[in-house]
């Protein structure tokens, strides 16, 4: 069996740290190849080193059996491979045209001319049923869309090598469910994948083979179908994985926040995103707020943070009537919160990991002395919290939030929420994008601040951590709550009926 | 009526002068902030321009025999390729060395003047450089006949104008019509992309700002030709004025247009008042008058800059790293 890419011997390093150390990986011809590590497992770095993102210090890259130099994207592109990046590369205000032709357009007399390539465009989108439509502007499309137009630039560049990095990690389950059919029928008509996702089930669905990397190291390459869930997490993280958690029973006790008919309008227009939401969130449960993405979940969020003004209603936590607050008066009164976009809200991404510990309390007595920070206590603070949470950085208390992974950036954040000790903890998504042992960790720190006596507030889409994690599940369609479930007696089937909008019940 | 419309008359021609001006530099820091480059040596560029422009227009007048507007033309030449040169110290500073790019701008700034002030002097004796002769073209042959149109825009005109018109139309060309314009926009909204795509974003940056140099250095020219005969190291604060035309007018050629018209406007209005029956009834000081364009300049880009659509990477240099 020939190889279409040897990747041999890789290694890679950063100021601190190994991200590839010795890599090995060979991707077969018409394969779809999943590659499989825990958060900073230098899986994004392999991959960019193959696409010429990044110089390898070490080792050599064969396609198609010719040993090859690959210094620059345009490299990889001669050589027909091609990258959908973690964060999209997409130009926000060109149309879906624009974007896909950039750097190889077509003209006449000089002049850029579409007829050719709308022409291309549609042939491919019919081909391999990526459906979007070729003069809207990105920023008016979904992210689903988004990604198709990702997917359309490397096929319109006829790439026959197709690098996908965390694909899903930003889509709803049925845009998850279109991306599953696509990948099959691009390796039907001949093109070879590489997978990169934490998600096993997604692995098993599509993948044939799987290599596993740790620490920078690649651990083995197996056959999909020959491995179980367990052994593939087991040799992932390097230890035993619980897929179950160990959680008992909820015992909710007094409410610690009250929303009132709530109302939120759009930032521009009339449409009211929130429709009057009410309802109570209790000391010592995990409070799930569910729904398919743009529901008015994100804007329910903004406006119990202050991030967005509401229209109507009240909002009490613990008795004080936190409404007309400020997002910090509010954080002060008891209200912490992981947002849903670790990157825009959640962190300064130019700063180093002490001070993002920080942010939230830096104008405290602890971390300041007559107008100045008392940077002791700023590392000894950063020092506890990277124990305490496992952060993993190249450099420590001095690390860039930038050049931490996701699953380290997420593990910041949680940490300065949870150790600012609140009543209320509103996580949401908190868990996208993470590997399967971060998301263990994490739902484990979840439970523990509930059996603490706070309230969780959980706003996710993951079916499968609404109905593991939660007590109450409240499920959110078109701005309005439709139904108050119990997650133990019912099932992620009948749950999807009221996501839909199909089913509603009564709300207490 | 025939009153008002001999004043329109009489204040046109300085109304399109400024407009010409304005657009042409805030034209050119639209060429760099699209790339991604903030220029707000603007300024600086012009003066360069200006001084080394009005200079060979001198020695090429006391030395050969060639028609005005040909002479016109070389100083017009002389300052764009100047302009285009001085520009690239600040390509170098922030493409290639990535350093703060309001920094090495405002160096260019502080250099300009100062430049050119000493050479003149050192060359002339005086600080000022004098072209003297009047390059207006009192009219063109029939379209100044045309009825409005005519005495508007083909009588006291300035071949710098009609050049600018020919510049901006081939500009918004190039811009939104070939491929180096939709490369240039998108390595201003998000170079990961268009690198990600084989453009070579320090290529595209380096292009951005010399087209933006060569359209200040002209400016300054420009503003030799129509507005002074003479160059006293400074341009009237013509370069900060076009940025503000170009913040106003949202980064957009049209649009930019639109608000160079508007500034010129106040500043015709503040320059030459006693002229403005109208304006003179009033009997306001003088100040009042001369302070109007940049109390309009505030105005206009408080009301304006609230929807503020800035290239998104505007100001950033370039990391491939960077994630
Ligand atoms: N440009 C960079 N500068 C410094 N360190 C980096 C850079 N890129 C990655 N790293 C480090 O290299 C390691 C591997 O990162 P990489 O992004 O490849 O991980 P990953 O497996 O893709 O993780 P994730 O699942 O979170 O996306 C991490 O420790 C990261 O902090
Ligand atoms: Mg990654």
């Amino acid at each position: 069996m020939d190889y279409v890419i040897e990747m041999i011997d890789i290694t890679k390093e950063f100021p601190g740290i190994k991200a590839n150390d010795q890599v090995n990986f060979k991707l077969k011809k018409q394969e779809i190849h999943a590659l499989l590590g825990e958060n900073g497992a230098g899986k994004s770095t392999l991959m960019s080193v193959l696409f010429g993102l990044y110089q390898a210090d070490e080792g050599h890259i064969k396609v198609r059996g010719q040993e090859v130099d690959i210094r620059n994207p345009n490299d990889a592109n001669d050589l027909n491979i091609g990258m959908v990046h973690q964060h999209f590369k997409l130009v926000h205000n060109f149309t879906v045209t624009e974007n896909i032709i950039l750097g190889s357009e077509d003209t006449k007399y000089g002049m850029l001319t579409y007829q050719n390539a709308r022409q291309k465009i549609k042939e491919l989108s019919d081909r391999y049923k990526l459906k979007v439509n070729p003069d809207a502007k990105i920023e008016d499309i979904s992210v689903g869309q988004q990604q198709r137009v990702e997917i359309l630039k490397m096929l319109y560049r006829q790439a026959e090598i197709l690098i996908f990095d965390e694909p899903t990690a930003s889509l709803t389950p049925q845009e998850i469910e279109e991306l599953m059919k696509i990948l099959k029928g691009l390796t039907k008509e001949g093109k070879s994948i590489v997978l990169i996702t934490h998600k096993l089930n997604e692995i098993r669905q599509v993948a044939d083979r799987c290599t596993i990397l740790r620490k920078g190291k690649s651990i083995n390459t197996v056959v999909v179908k020959d491995t179980t869930n367990e052994q593939l997490a087991e040799m992932m993280v390097g230890r035993k994985v619980v897929f179950e958690l160990e959680k008992t029973k909820a015992k909710p006790k007094d409410t610690v926040l009250q929303v009132k008919n709530l109302s939120i309008k759009q930032k521009e227009g009339s449409k009211l995103l929130v429709k009057n939401v009410s309802f109570k969130a209790k000391r010592g449960e995990i409070l799930c707020i569910a729904g398919i993405e743009g529901n008015g979940q994100t804007e329910l969020v903004y406006g119990l943070t202050g991030m967005m003004p509401i229209q109507e209603g009240s909002i009490l936590l613990k008795d004080n009537d936190i409404t007309g607050l400020s997002i910090r008066n509010r954080s002060l009164t008891g209200l912490s919160h992981i947002p849903e976009d670790r990157q825009r809200h959640g962190l300064v991404l130019d700063f180093t990991l002490e001070n993002n510990l920080i942010l939230q309390n830096y104008f405290t007595s602890k971390f300041h002395h007559r107008g100045f920070l008392k940077f002791e206590a700023i590392r000894e603070n950063a020092e506890r919290l990277i124990d305490q949470f496992d952060i993993r950085s190249s450099r420590g208390p001095i690390s860039l939030a930038r050049s931490m992974s996701g699953g380290n950036q997420q593990k910041l954040i949680l940490g300065r929420e949870i150790d600012r000790n609140n009543d209320l903890l509103i996580a949401v998504q908190p868990t996208r994008g993470l590997d399967v042992g971060a998301i263990e960790f994490i739902h484990q720190q979840l439970i523990d601040q509930r059996d603490q006596g706070k309230a969780v507030l959980l706003v996710s889409l993951e079916l499968d951590e609404v109905m593991n994690i939660s007590d109450r599940i409240l499920v959110m369609y078109e701005g309005e709550l439709v139904g108050e479930l119990d997650p133990s007696k019912i099932d992620e089937k009948e749950l999807g009926l009221y996501m839909a909008g199909s089913k509603r019940g009564e709300i207490s | 009526m025939i009153e008002l419309m001999n004043q329109l008359n009489f204040a046109f021609p300085y109304i399109i002068r400024a407009m010409a001006l304005l657009s042409i530099v805030a034209l050119g820091g639209l060429f760099s902030e699209r790339s991604g480059v903030v220029n707000i040596a603007l300024e600086g560029i012009m003066i360069m321009g200006a001084f080394a422009g009005a200079w060979t227009m001198i020695i090429v007048m006391n030395n050969m025999n060639i028609p005005l507007q040909w002479n016109a033309f070389i100083g017009l030449s002389v300052g764009a390729i100047t302009g285009m040169v001085f520009s690239l110290f600040h390509a170098f500073a922030a493409i290639h060395m990535k350093s703060n790019q309001i920094i090495s701008a405002t160096a260019l700034n502080f250099f300009a003047p100062a430049f050119a002030i000493f050479t003149a002097r050192s060359v002339t004796g005086d600080r000022a450089l004098n072209v003297r002769l009047d390059y207006a073209i009192s009219e063109v042959p029939i379209l100044s006949n045309i009825p409005i149109l005519g005495p508007w825009l083909f009588t006291n005109a300035y071949l710098s104008t009609y050049l600018a018109v020919i510049i901006f139309i081939v500009a918004y060309i190039v811009l939104y019509k070939t491929p180096f314009g939709l490369r240039l926009r998108s390595c201003g909204e998000n170079p990961h992309a268009a690198d990600s795509l084989g453009v070579n974003i320090y290529k595209i940056r380096y292009a951005g700002v010399m087209i933006s140099g060569a359209l200040a250095g002209l400016g300054g020219v420009m503003f030799v030709l129509s507005f002074s005969t003479r160059f006293d190291g400074a341009v009237a604060g013509f370069g900060f004025l076009a940025l503000a035309v170009l913040i106003s007018g949202q980064w957009k050629p049209i649009r930019l247009i639109l608000i160079a018209f508007l500034f010129a406007l106040f500043r015709v209005i503040s320059e030459i008042p006693d002229e403005l029956v109208g304006i003179r009834n009033l009997n306001l000081p003088q100040e009042i008058w001369r302070m109007l364009p940049f109390i309009a300049t505030l105005v206009i880009l408080a009301i304006t800059s609230k929807g503020s659509a800035a290239p998104r990477a505007v100001g950033e240099p370039f990391d491939a790293g960077k994630r």
